[in-house]
């Protein structure tokens, strides 16, 4: 089985971001992710809502070149103030174009 | 005064609250699943708005006018009070001052519920256009505050291309299109257009389980609220006096304004405890987008844990009386 090596870009981040988070993915070049709801505690304390306690975790598969602008950006705009963290790991995929954004031309 | 105190406390929300509270003092694990929290805040705010609207219809427009415009005007008053105590006497940040003032001068639709009930109960109703004034009264305070969070950033960091303008339009959006918005205007307008008869038809679910729905809600708040108090100690003396100080001078301000603008007796407490509350819905996420400097622990724990509890337990009461020598 051949397989392409990509990168696992993993955002865990407080819920009131995931709108903007996910729209700044596609804008850096991300062609899908998954959100996902979940229980944690970190260094920062309390969020922003009346009901304590929930994170999302955004996973996107994509490319090296966008992951690395990926947490370039968040370091840029979240991490001093936001309850953020954002982290690569290394992954192999068999359908390599499925995680690269077409250009208009070649779809 | 202590007759009409002991009255409320003893009356089904307070002591759903308590019982909130006490459950979380605990250390019960306990809470309403997260799911059932939003259904029954969307249904109390739904059938708010379509009981509202029903009875918007009787309404006539030189009666509403008044009231409408002293609504706006203590939504743009009430928050520049806020900012200006946490600013200038309290001496906290620009952004924390902002946030929690985004707090203060937007209103907590529970609260107007609570006091809704409380005037019902002692016979002296509000005007059926109340719940109108409401919707006027959730968005100015945030943007006011906001706008004053944005102008101090901005000239904090000098004019670096920061993105606050694309903000505030975002944050406009999305409290216009938050819940309590989309539930309170949409259940006004179908309301009014469906009219006493549709809303006759509609009473057995939107009226008869309105007041259980709300203890039950009322018992979720008092858990949340339970679980910050533990935050009381981080806010450290000024807020917790700011928390009960200012709801007091809002709601008496509030009750002033109502009074001069006609309103009953009712329907004063009900505008003074509107200016009083602090919102918890739609005012955080708000902020958090738009001055993330601000420490949401602050805000939060304020409008929470210390004056949702306050205007529930002691300060619809008061705000009553005050209305009522006023009158």
């Amino acid at each position: 089985m051949h397989t392409h090596p990509f990168k696992l870009v993993t955002i865990i981040a407080e819920p009131v971001l995931e709108s903007r988070l996910t729209s700044e993915l596609r804008q850096l070049g991300a062609t899908g992710w998954t959100v996902v709801e979940g229980r944690g505690e970190g260094s920062r304390g309390i969020h922003a809502a009346d009901i304590p306690g929930v994170n999302i975790r955004i996973d996107s598969i994509v490319t090296p070149d966008v992951a690395e602008r990926v947490v370039q950006h968040m370091a840029t705009h979240y991490f001093a103030e936001y309850e953020v963290i954002a982290y690569v790991s290394d992954v192999a995929v068999i359908r390599s174009n499925k995680y690269v954004t077409q250009s208009k031309e070649t779809r | 005064m202590l007759d009409t105190l002991q009255a409320n406390l003893l009356s089904p929300i307070p002591l759903a609250f308590a019982l909130g509270v006490i459950t979380r003092l605990m250390k019960s694990e306990f809470s309403l699943p997260k799911d059932l929290y939003a259904s029954l805040s969307i249904y109390l705010l739904f059938a708010l708005g379509l009981k509202g609207g029903a009875e918007l219809a009787h309404a006539t427009f030189a009666s509403i006018a008044k009231p409408a415009a002293v609504t706006l005007l203590l939504g743009c008053v009430t928050p520049l009070i806020a900012f200006g105590t946490l600013r200038w006497i309290g001496r906290f940040s620009s952004a924390d001052s902002a946030g929690i003032a985004a707090h203060y001068g937007s209103v907590s639709a529970v609260t107007f519920i609570a006091a809704q009930q409380f005037v019902q109960r002692v016979g002296a109703p509000m005007e059926g256009f109340m719940p109108t004034l409401l919707t006027l009264l959730e968005s100015p305070g945030i943007h006011i505050a906001l706008a004053i969070g944005a102008v101090q950033r901005t000239r904090a960091l000098g004019a670096s291309g920061d993105s606050s303008g694309k903000s505030i339009g975002h944050v406009l959006h999305e409290v216009l299109t938050g819940r309590t918005m989309v539930l309170l205007v949409g259940g006004l307008l179908v309301g009014f257009l469906m009219g006493g008869s549709g809303w006759k038809a509609v009473t057995p679910f939107f009226d008869s389980g309105f007041k259980g729905a709300l203890m039950l809600f009322l018992l979720e708040m008092g858990i949340v609220a339970g679980s910050r108090l533990g935050d009381l100690k981080k806010v450290g003396p000024f807020l917790l006096v700011f928390g009960i100080v200012v709801p007091l001078l809002h709601g008496a301000l509030g009750v002033a304004l109502g009074g001069w603008a006609g309103l009953s007796v009712g329907g004063c407490t009900v505008l003074g405890t509107m200016a009083a509350s602090a919102s918890y819905i739609a005012a955080p996420p708000a902020v958090r987008l738009t001055l993330p400097e601000a420490n949401p622990t602050y805000s939060l724990t304020s409008a929470l844990a210390i004056t949702f509890p306050f205007n529930i337990l002691a300060g619809i009461p008061i705000y009553y009386r005050i209305a009522q020598a006023l009158a």
